[in-house]
């Protein structure tokens, strides 16, 4: 499978062109999808078109941008205008946005060519895109396995070949997990880099949109042209996007690193062994590695699981079947919007609302939400103390390479544990990635990860990519 | 209207304005009174999933310009999202302002010298209109409703006062006295038949110096007479109710005003958990010293110096002048009254006619230059135009346009010669000989009797203070 | 923090968030999401009280636009989104209570 990289080379340089990349990537879906189910839309017809666009400015000898025919696949909580978009949730079938999201008008401004939209869990709630209402998306690499979640779909798109590149979005690691069970680069932005607007909302303060890709270059590129200021969200960093492609072989020389115990402990030993090799491999290409302990981590989990479902029960509560998405008809207006609810939203959604909408009740707010809201600061605090002393952190993204479908929807607490590494640096709104790095049981790839201060991506990347030069990818 | 004895009402208010801005609180769809439903809209106003909001700067200057023109102090303030579901809000939160509001601890001075605290005054959005089909066209008793988002997202902000109002007159008063401070801070036009202020009036009643009593919310009340009714009304019922042993519940009521009589809207209850929290897709808002210098700068003086400016212009002021000035600040005319007085004219003269010749047609007033009423009244004091004549060129000018001097002229306004009067008082005299004696004799009434009969045979030519002169010189 | 959760309280949340619980969903989810607050519980292990809450990592301020007027939505494609609509209006069963 070609790099997004080398695809835009070729299509830029006349070598390939913009419809023959898609036409391949079609074929990959029609081939694997129905096994896979990864893609919940493929928009055959726009992408050709754009495709055919493409090419035709190519040919009129003009710059059609860095990303120039590259085929991506989209998370299917992304709006955009005419496509079907569900966030895979009953609620929102068949609803087609009026408007584009930014990330969207930035890729295609740059010459990519929008494939469909994937699977995820529903409104991004889950670690396994089980939680879908169009069924769970298998793992390319071993079907009876999960991909992780929420950005499954779009995770599983780039490990089966269909697409070089992908955007999720990451609330707890909802990128970053999925990545490092599918063998692939994924990248949760510092909070503010990328503009949300157009991402429907999980839980607002927490929620970024990221890359998927097989190489660290590849995440580069892609992120750097989704980054920088989106006057459309308030919350989107007032500065140009940093370059990041170029960056990414300054290498480790001289950098510190810090390798957290509580980022590793109580993985699996194959996950733990990979965290250590890769600090070895850090060490060994010039950086100094030293083990910190930070053990305000711990409570994060806690925090994390009242502070998004707070949010996201208010995100969710203009889901009432007046105006778009689902309606379940009824006699009086508060029981139509009851009954749409109730038939639209599943399981693990409802679960949400009602514990954020518990956590943010009269009698229960200081208890629950405010204490949330204080941890959140102790997180940030301890980040910030950390990188005093050191430029990066190294930790697992997951304690365990990909799972079995069903092995842990049973008891929603098992399925929450699996976040528990990647849950922090979302808190304190700071940029992490994964990088596969060396496999554990049955061969399966482990992803470890790199976490940094705001505004770090591209030392994030460099590291990466010495990661991913010593384990064999050069 | 008066409580019985020995009971004192409680009132505090909550008003309501929108703001005059081009465009919504956090989208750029037109904040416009009457368009077409649902074509002032778009992904964030009508809530569609992944829209993000953001602030409008200028409403953000009217907000500051309101706590301003109150004494309020500026701070650092957030938004929240109140949570509550209900068709006409399209994302089933309001973004509002909560513990952290933008302005706070102000108070209004009202013009019968009492102070109302003003306890905060805060942004908010205002929600879409739903139209009631089936049963009479209002909320109860329809069979559905149809939501028009046009509003939704509109700028407000609510002004909350201190339970510090004891009578419906001083809550109108205070009502009154807003509008005209909202008017002149430009943030509002107070188009109350518009709803774009609309109060909510809190009222309870007590034995004088004991604790306040259980409140009742009137909603939606939607002009100063609906104000004043409802709360006197209301006053009196919980009066009755608690002589007759019962017991004020806390709720929120209804104004009907056709059967002058307030209603259970409805009974707090556990539902009412609002369930606020930092809205995450909106910043900190702190506006520096800069900015709120810039603003204030920009402030136009309030109703209460205005007023005052012009009672200055006034000796000795009767009742009546005071409510003609009134209506002067009211209509924001005073420029007419200080023009006049600049040129050394009658500001008392002035008062009277701008707040009745000008307020008759005051949609008209950008015809009517200053300087032209300045000339117009000169003429009259002058003796040039008689006041009929006078009111006649102003009327003329407010309608038209155009020179006074040359309306006068094209309509034969011109002055009885002196020759001209003094031979129509000479002919009066002869022909009135008893009443010139007692005229003579000291009897001034007499003075009004020649002065009507001058005008019957010059119709209306002639100026009294003319003919008063000519009479006394003959006396 | 407060006692364990208890089914009224799920039944009351349920009804704030406009959801429909069965009796077993009463039982399993008072089950789960009591759960999930026993573990919330170890927060308590720390003394937060002279700690300020961060409600947001994004320190920046006073994000305004101008204020001026941009194009709005067609509104035959924002009527064609809506499950109902008459009159060019969004159309919803009866309301039964005042807005608060
Ligand atoms: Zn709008």
């Amino acid at each position: 499978m070609k790099s997004a990289t080398q695809i835009a080379a070729d299509v830029r340089s006349g070598t390939s062109s913009a419809t023959a990349e898609l036409e391949r990537t079609l074929t990959v879906i029609e081939q694997r999808n129905a096994e896979l189910n990864v893609f919940l839309y493929v928009d055959v017809e726009g992408a050709r078109a754009a495709a055919a666009q493409i090419d035709a400015r190519v040919a009129r000898g003009e710059d059609v941008g860095p990303l120039a025919g590259v085929p991506i696949a989209l998370k299917d909580n992304l709006c955009q205008v005419g496509v079907p978009t569900t966030c895979s949730s009953k609620i929102l079938d068949g609803w087609r946005p009026p408007y584009n999201a930014t990330v969207i008008e930035r890729l295609l401004d740059a010459g990519a060519v929008a494939v469909g939209k994937t699977n995820l869990d529903e409104f991004a709630m889950g670690s396994s895109t089980e939680n879908s209402a169009f069924g769970p998306t298998r793992n390319p690499l071993d079907p009876s396995r999960v991909p992780g979640g929420s950005s499954g779909g779009s995770a599983a798109a780039v490990a089966a070949d269909m697409t070089a590149v992908s955007l999720g979005s990451d609330t707890g690691g909802s990128i970053r997990q999925p990545a490092a069970l599918c063998g692939l680069v994924g990248v949760k932005p510092t909070y503010g880099l990328v503009s949300r607007y157009g991402l429907i909302a999980f839980a607002s303060s927490l929620d970024q949109i990221g890359p998927f890709a097989k190489t660290v270059a590849d995440a580069a590129l892609v992120l750097e042209v989704l980054a920088g200021h989106d006057a459309r969200d308030s919350t989107s960093l007032p500065e140009p996007a940093p370059r990041l492609v170029a960056h990414v072989n300054d290498g480790v020389a001289g950098r510190r690193i810090g390798l957290v115990r509580e980022l590793f402990d109580g993985a699996d030993e194959s996950v733990v062994a990979s965290v250590r090799a890769a600090a070895d491999a850090l060490r060994a290409a010039g950086a100094e590695v030293v083990e910190v302990s930070i053990p305000e981590l711990a409570l994060t989990l806690s925090a994390y699981y009242l502070i998004a479902p707070a949010e996201a029960s208010s995100n969710l509560a203009r889901f009432d079947g007046v105006r778009y998405g689902l309606r379940v008809s009824a006699e009086d207006v508060t029981a139509m919007m009851e009954a749409t609810r109730t038939a639209g939203f599943g399981a693990e959604v409802k679960r949400r609302i009602m514990l954020g909408t518990y956590a943010l009740s009269a009698g229960y707010y200081d208890a629950y939400y405010g204490q949330a809201l204080k941890v959140r600061t102790l997180t940030i605090d301890a980040f910030a103390r950390a990188y005093q002393r050191v430029d990066l952190l190294l930790g697992a993204t997951t304690p365990s390479v990909a799972f079995a479908l069903g092995a842990k929807t049973a008891d929603p607490m098992t399925m929450y544990l699996n976040d528990v590494f990647t849950i922090p640096t979302n808190l304190a709104g700071d940029p992490a990635l994964s990088v596969p790095f060396g496999t554990g049981e049955a061969g399966l790839p482990v992803g470890v990860q790199l976490l940094g201060p705001g505004r770090s991506e591209a030392r994030l990347f460099a590291a990466a990519r010495v990661l991913e030069i010593a384990d064999g990818r050069p | 209207m008066t409580l019985p004895d020995g009971w004192e009402m409680v009132v505090g208010l909550e008003v309501h304005t929108e703001l005059l801005t081009r465009s919504k609180l956090f989208c750029g769809c037109a904040n416009h009174f009457g368009s077409e439903p649902n074509t002032n809209i778009c992904p964030v106003c009508l809530g569609l999933p992944g829209s993000l909001p953001v602030l409008n700067r200028e409403a953000v200057d009217f907000a500051m310009r309101i706590g301003m023109a109150l004494h309020c102090t500026i701070a650092p303030s957030t938004f929240h999202r109140k949570n509550y579901f209900y068709p006409d809000q399209s994302k089933d939160y309001q973004i509002s302002q909560y513990d952290l509001p933008i302005n706070s601890g102000g108070y209004l001075d009202l013009p019968d010298a009492s102070r109302v605290a003003i306890e905060r005054a805060h942004m908010e959005e205002d929600t879409g209109k739903s139209t009631h089909l089936g049963g009479s066209g209002r909320l109860a008793g329809a069979d559905s409703s149809l939501v028009d988002y046009n509003r939704c997202g509109v700028p407000l902000v609510e002004i909350v006062s201190g339970p510090d109002i004891r009578s419906s007159a001083q809550a109108r008063l205070y009502a009154a006295e807003l509008r005209g401070i909202l008017i002149a801070t430009g943030a509002s036009d107070g188009r109350l038949e518009e709803g774009s202020m609309r109060f909510d009036a809190n009222v309870s009643v007590r034995r004088p110096g004991a604790p306040f009593g259980t409140r009742c919310e009137i909603k939606n009340l939607n002009s100063l007479r609906s104000l004043q009714r409802a709360i006197d009304y209301e006053a009196l019922r919980q009066i009755e109710l608690i002589d007759g042993g019962g017991v004020v519940r806390q709720e929120t009521r209804h104004w009907d005003e056709n059967r002058g009589e307030t209603s259970t809207l409805r009974v707090k209850e556990d539902a009412d958990d609002y369930r606020y929290f930092r809205d995450p897709d909106l910043v900190d808002l702190a506006p520096d010293q800069a900015w709120q210098d810039r603003v204030r700068a920009a402030l136009a003086p309030m109703p209460a110096a205005r007023r005052a400016a012009v009672v200055a212009l006034l000796a000795a002021p009767s009742e009546a002048q005071l409510d003609a000035v009134e209506v002067v600040i009211d209509l924001g005319l005073e420029r007419y009254v200080h023009g006049v007085a600049a040129a050394g004219g009658d500001a008392a003269l002035a008062v009277a006619r701008v707040a009745n010749e000008l307020a008759a047609d005051v949609d008209h007033v950008a015809n009517l230059p200053v300087d032209a009423f300045v000339s117009t009244l000169a003429m009259e004091q002058r003796g040039e135009l008689s006041a009929t004549q006078a009111k006649t060129v102003l009327g003329e000018v407010l309608r038209h346009g155009g020179d006074p001097r040359a309306i006068a002229a094209a309509r034969g306004f011109e002055q009885l010669s002196s020759d001209t009067l003094g031979a129509t008082v000479a002919t009066l005299i002869a022909s009135n000989p008893d009443e010139w004696s007692r005229y003579r004799d000291g009897d001034d009434k007499l003075a009004q009797f020649f002065i009507g009969q001058v005008m019957k045979l010059t119709r209306g030519q002639a100026n009294g203070k003319a003919v008063i002169a000519e009479l006394q010189a003959r006396r | 923090m407060s006692d364990a959760l208890s089914r009224d309280d799920v039944a009351k949340v349920a009804r704030l968030a406009r959801l429909v619980l069965s009796e077993d969903e009463l039982d399993l989810y008072t089950e789960q999401l009591g759960q999930i607050l026993e573990h919330a519980r170890d927060m308590n292990s720390l003394d937060l009280t002279d700690v300020l809450p961060t409600a947001h990592p994004f320190g920046v301020t006073n994000v305004v636009r101008e204020d001026v007027v941009t194009p709005s939505l067609d509104r035959e494609v924002v009527l064609a989104m809506a499950p109902h609509a008459v009159d060019h209006r969004f159309a919803v069963p009866r309301i039964l209570g005042e807005a608060p």
